[in-house]
């Protein structure tokens, strides 16, 4: 951003996305060329990453060096935890939730891919469509990224050869048909050198595309929220004791579906009142909307007894309530999943206990075949289980909305996070 | 309504307060650390924002190395008293004095390092189970690996290693009795997104990062405000300049930016152009590549 142009930047859009790729596919490089490319690496870390790369004896500056945090991760030349990288163009803003390939992959890759709008798939051209690329398209799949951008990277190695791009295209089309994408792009791409990355390539005249980054800065991303229907979990019970504010009670939270207006007809669950909104407020100021994903303060016409796990909900369209609970479940612990256990559950703004009903099957995440005779699951499996509350819980499923429709699972006696749910 | 389109600064704000009122929610006894710099003024805005009309229901609590600005101190207990909030000081003089902290000798003495202690021991003092930081991912290499809920452990230790993972929107604060946690709603703030957001929201903000004539001298090519207790090499000459601050620390630590800008609009300019980051001149990351991981294992901001 060489000129300053206030209301340009008060108005860039934010795009949050993950990088998923495996050992050696070039993903730290690809960051790394991103954020150079774009001018977002500052002369102080250069410097830092000019240093390291000449003390490991490389030729040229390593680009992969941007994105190791911890000494650990410098020492062992590996990636250990979902690092977050910001970059800005005069565009668009963006956060980069930068998952390791190896250790950890699914804990960490469904981490970075919770939040996310859009996922970056790395595929080594020499290697094509491997087992590691069914993961992390059934992963992305599975946490519902909207956007996917499959890179097929080290197009230098095959001599940037269009017959190659076009049989890997095929073969992940052909995988895609069982996974739930709605949008793939793929571009050829060399990380190392830039092709496509930010700048169009010389060396794929064939590919007429966009580069990496031009699509970043495009793709539509005002439909992936959930704007249809109408859910706000409440956060906190705003009372002033204030004389000015005498008779105030209003509902903090962050709006988690579609959107609610002055006068609209609610109905609070778990209790099941109906009402209408009397307000919508901000910081000193009383309004009359508010919009999915926006933080506001909802004050109702009826004194009613809500309370922090509670939901505003439209009154004319309810969310599913339940106590036997359906889902996807990805484990993240050493202790493996017990079949009759129990937890503690966060959903929402509401924390639950839960028993674990029942397991169906443990996902295969390389084959995406379903195995019902080894049901154990273990750190870093995905599986299909049944679970019930103590207390019912409100939900939409996690393909319609992806706030009502995920939850957490926590131990008791630790309070170490264990798992995360998607409900079906 | 079919577009849903939010400026980047809205959702960024959005995400805080819902991050704040989590921490209202979840926790008895919030403080909030605060350093009189721009990140910790724009996190008290946030907190006045989450909670209206309601008072936010957080201490401050101010770790005082002793070296501080004077302009910091005085904006401090200005903005204290406007808000009526409780306000706690942990002192780093207090620890020196009760033979809790040594004090470092030398040319590069410190008390930045000191800080761990003395904020360890506030937090035992006032029963603090959590303290909300206005760290950023952006600001160093190891803070990009931090949770927005990073649990400490009875000695206030982080294990970067073993952090709890964090998905969508769902923040778990539990904890076991005597360990507590830091919360850091400005994760995903930038340097360039707090000064615009300052400049959005018209937030007031110290004299020290505005242009002003100051004594300073330089070294190893960074410039620092002389003071009493800084000691010059025997090449180091004070000369006067006029100076802002790009970040507020600790006099010792703080590197001066030669500016002559005195509006946010030339400030946000500055900022675009700079190639260098916001923490380049700060002496105290500058110790080892892994300086602030280290200091942060330990129970840093």
């Amino acid at each position: 951003m060489s000129e300053f142009d206030s209301e340009a930047y008060l108005n860039m859009e934010l795009l949050r996305f993950t990088t998923a790729g495996s050992v050696d596919d070039g993903k730290s490089t690809l960051i790394g060329r991103l954020l150079y490319d774009s001018k977002s690496i500052f002369e102080d870390q250069l410097e830092t990453i000019q240093r390291d790369s000449m003390r490991r004896g490389n030729e040229h500056i390593d680009l992969a060096l941007v994105t190791d945090g911890l000494r650990a991760e410098r020492e062992q030349g590996i990636t250990i935890d979902v690092a977050y990288r910001y970059f800005a163009t005069p565009k668009r803003k963006f956060i980069i939730a930068d998952t390791p390939g190896h250790i950890q992959y699914t804990r960490n890759m469904v981490t970075g891919a919770s939040t996310a709008n859009l996922a970056v798939v790395l595929i080594d051209a020499r290697l094509g469509v491997l087992e590691q690329t069914m993961r992390h398209s059934f992963i992305a799949s599975l946490l519902q990224i909207p956007h996917l951008l499959v890179c097929i990277n080290k197009m230098d190695l095959v001599d940037f050869d269009q017959i190659v791009f076009e049989k890997i295209k095929a073969d992940f089309n052909k995988v895609s048909e069982k996974l739930a994408i709605k949008d793939a792009r793929f571009i050829p791409i060399s990380a190392l050198f830039g092709d496509n990355v930010v700048h169009p390539s010389k060396n794929m005249d064939w590919f007429k595309g966009p580069t990496l980054l031009q699509l970043l800065e495009s793709i539509d991303i005002t439909s992936d929220r959930n704007t249809q229907d109408p859910r706000f979990p409440v956060q906190y019970v705003i009372r002033p004791q204030k004389p000015e504010f005498h008779d105030y009670r209003g509902y903090a939270g962050r709006t988690a579906g579609g959107n609610f207006k002055k006068g609209d007809a609610v109905t609070v669950l778990p209790s099941g009142i109906n009402t209408r909104i009397s307000s919508i407020d901000r910081y000193k100021e009383t309004g009359d909307q508010v919009h999915v994903s926006e933080s506001v303060t909802i004050q109702l016409e009826d004194n009613i007894d809500i309370s922090r796990g509670d939901m505003i909900v439209g009154s004319d369209n309810q969310p599913q309530q339940s106590q036997e609970i359906d889902l996807m479940i990805c484990w993240f612990n050493e202790k493996a999943l017990q079949l009759s256990g129990k937890y503690a559950l966060k959903h929402t703004t509401r924390e639950v206990r839960v028993v674990i009903k029942s397991i169906q099957y443990k996902m295969d995440v390389n084959t995406l075949e379903e195995n019902t005779e080894d049901k154990t699951i273990r750190m870093n499996d995905i599986g299909r289980i049944m679970i019930k509350t103590t207390k019912p819980i409100f939900f939409d499923p996690y393909t319609t909305n992806r706030i009502t429709g995920s939850v957490i699972i926590i131990d008791e006696a630790t309070n170490e996070t264990l798992g995360a749910g998607m409900i079906l | 309504m079919t577009k849903t389109q939010i400026n980047h600064l809205r959702e960024l704000e959005n995400e805080s307060i819902h991050i704040m009122r989590e921490v209202g929610a979840q926790f008895e006894n919030p403080a909030l650390l605060f350093s009189g710099g721009k990140d910790s003024i724009v996190m008290v805005h946030l907190a006045l924002k989450a909670f209206w009309p309601q008072k936010f229901p957080f201490t401050l609590a101010h770790i005082d190395t002793g070296h501080n600005f004077e302009e910091t101190i005085l904006f401090r207990d200005r903005l204290v008293e406007d808000l009526g909030a409780r306000l706690v000081v942990g002192s780093v003089q207090q620890s020196i004095d009760d033979g809790k902290a040594t004090e470092e000798t030398g040319y590069s003495a410190s008390r930045n390092l000191l800080q761990t202690g003395t904020l360890l021991d506030t937090i035992e003092t006032h029963k603090f189970d959590v303290a909300l930081g206005g760290g950023r991912r952006d600001e160093e290499k190891a803070r990009a690996k931090e949770r927005f809920f990073s649990h400490r452990d009875e000695f206030g230790q982080w294990d970067p290693k073993n952090q709890r993972p964090e998905l969508w929107n769902l923040f778990n604060g539990r904890m076991n009795m005597g360990e507590h946690f830091r919360v850091f709603p400005l994760s995903n703030w930038t340097e360039m997104d707090i000064w615009q957001y300052i400049y959005q929201e018209n937030i007031e903000m110290p004299s020290l990062y505005y242009t002003h004539k100051r004594k300073v001298f330089n070294r190893e090519g960074v410039w620092l405000a002389w003071a009493p207790f800084m000691n010059l090499k025997p090449d180091e000459e004070i000369v006067e300049k006029d100076i802002r601050c790009r970040t507020i620390g600790d006099i010792s630590c703080t590197g001066l930016t030669i500016s002559k800008a005195d509006n946010l609009v030339d400030i946000i300019r500055e900022i675009a152009a700079t190639r260098v980051t916001e923490r380049g001149s700060r002496s105290d990351d500058k110790r080892s590549e892994a300086a602030m991981e280290d200091r942060k294992k330990e129970g840093y901001f």
